[in-house]
């Protein structure tokens, strides 16, 4: 008896602690959004970060997305022979692409990319003590520091997730017409008869923009309430990633359940 | 790293991304295919369409001359009305014959035109007086299974007028 009650109760103390977690984490995004004005008064703080998080991950994106689409495009092509159906796989990738895998694969890759990057960094300056500093002089870390990596981190992943899914499209043109020889105009026309603007192209890019709040908001949370040792700075970086990424999964499933449905 | 420097970098990373966006909407989903050409409306009844869908097809000869417009079960006659919008330099004579054809094995419907022999031609409003249906893969299948288990001692009436999907697995 004493043991149910025992696990009853370990039970309960999870679950809270978790609802406090998630408690914290939408207090937190609250007090970014509220301390916001300060990126419109000088925006040369956001056009800073965008430069760290979103230009220096451009390589990986572009690299990845171009390999993502030659893969694609052999395994498709090969697969979709075996029905007789190879010239349908200009279709296949683009809407592979457009629909999942760009925006969870550019999200992934930006977790780890940038978002493990962010929590470092403001990990390390709490560490170091340098947000403590910044309040000193009446400055509030949360709009110094927080709020530019946060809107860079927004703004910059929806137009990684456009650059990774017409490279990849590209990189499926290459492998199917260049080297399995698909004729262009019909791998060209098939992929534009399937795709929608509105249906495929622009629910992916709205898949983007809350994987991008969800991934920023995470990276930047995490390196904030870092403990403040080498050893906690570490552990949150690790935490960035692996909950970036469950995160990021278990959204996307529930956004393409609503936004594909009845297709 | 300069200011103007990272300005650059930044404005080339945007750039890149509005590119893209383009890319994505002009060569990929092709948004500017949707062009309205002048066209007239004609309906077309069918006993059955199978799997036809709007925005289908309407091609003569194999060459798309309009798209399927509007489908709906007329409760008069129990027949499918297929409405189909036709680009208005295609005229096609009162005799045609309109069908339901599946391009390939596997892939997808679109309404074929065959054009007759009269002088008369078809009009905004008109009714394409000649249709033959969907061909139904399940039906087909369904008489070869039925034909083949009473060893064909009878051709199989049900399969020819039955409802279709999986007549012929009730039937095992």
């Amino acid at each position: 008896m004493k043991f149910l009650l025992q696990a009853v109760e370990a039970l309960g103390r999870q679950v809270t602690g978790r609802l406090i977690l998630l408690g914290a984490i939408c207090r937190f995004f609250i007090s970014v959004v509220a301390m916001s004005a300060m990126c419109l008064r000088r925006p040369w703080l956001v056009v800073r970060e965008i430069y760290f998080i979103g230009v220096l991950s451009l390589l990986i994106i572009m690299v990845s997305g171009l390999f993502v689409g030659l893969v694609l495009g052999l395994q498709m092509y090969d697969t979709l022979e075996r029905f007789g159906s190879g010239d349908g796989v200009g279709m296949v990738v683009a809407l592979a692409l457009v629909r999942e895998l760009g925006p969870v694969l550019s999200a992934l890759l930006f977790s780890s990319r940038a978002g493990s990057a962010v929590t470092a960094e403001i990990g390390l300056m709490k560490a170091t003590e340098q947000l403590t500093a910044l309040e000193m002089m009446a400055i509030q870390p949360v709009a110094r520091v927080i709020a530019p990596r946060f809107w860079a981190g927004v703004i910059s992943l929806p137009l990684l997730n456009v650059i990774f899914c017409a490279l990849g499209i590209w990189g499926g043109y290459l492998v199917a017409v260049q080297l399995l020889g698909v004729d262009a105009g019909t791998f060209w026309s098939q992929m534009q008869n399937a795709v929608d603007f509105h249906q495929d192209v622009m629910n992916g890019i709205i898949k983007s923009i809350i994987f991008a709040f969800a991934v920023s908001l995470i990276a930047v949370y995490e390196g904030y309430s870092a403990v403040p040792t080498a050893e906690g700075v570490s552990r949150a970086t690790t935490r960035t990633v692996v909950v970036s990424a469950l995160v990021v999964l278990a959204l996307d499933f529930v956004l393409t359940a609503f936004m594909f449905r009845g297709f | 790293m300069s200011r103007t420097a990272v300005d650059l970098w930044v404005g080339f990373f945007v750039a890149l991304g509005l590119a893209a966006i383009v890319f994505l909407a002009l060569k990929v989903a092709n948004q500017s295919s949707f062009r309205a050409a002048p066209s007239y409306e004609v309906q077309a009844y069918f006993s059955n369409i199978g799997g036809l869908k709007m925005r289908a097809p309407v091609k003569s000869a194999g060459v798309v001359v309009g798209r399927v417009t509007h489908i709906e079960l007329d409760t008069d006659s129990y027949q499918a009305k297929v409405s189909m919008a036709i680009e208005n330099r295609y005229q096609f004579s009162v005799d045609s014959s309109a069908s339901i054809i599946t391009s390939g094995l596997l892939g997808e419907q679109y309404v074929g035109i065959d054009v007759g022999a009269e002088e008369e031609m078809l009009e905004a409003d008109d009714t394409i007086e000649f249709t033959s249906s969907a061909l139904l893969l399940e039906k087909l299948i369904g008489q070869f299974g039925l034909n083949s288990a009473s060893g064909s001692a009878t051709p199989a009436p049900a399969a020819a007028s039955g409802t279709g999907v999986g007549e012929g697995a009730n039937r095992e």
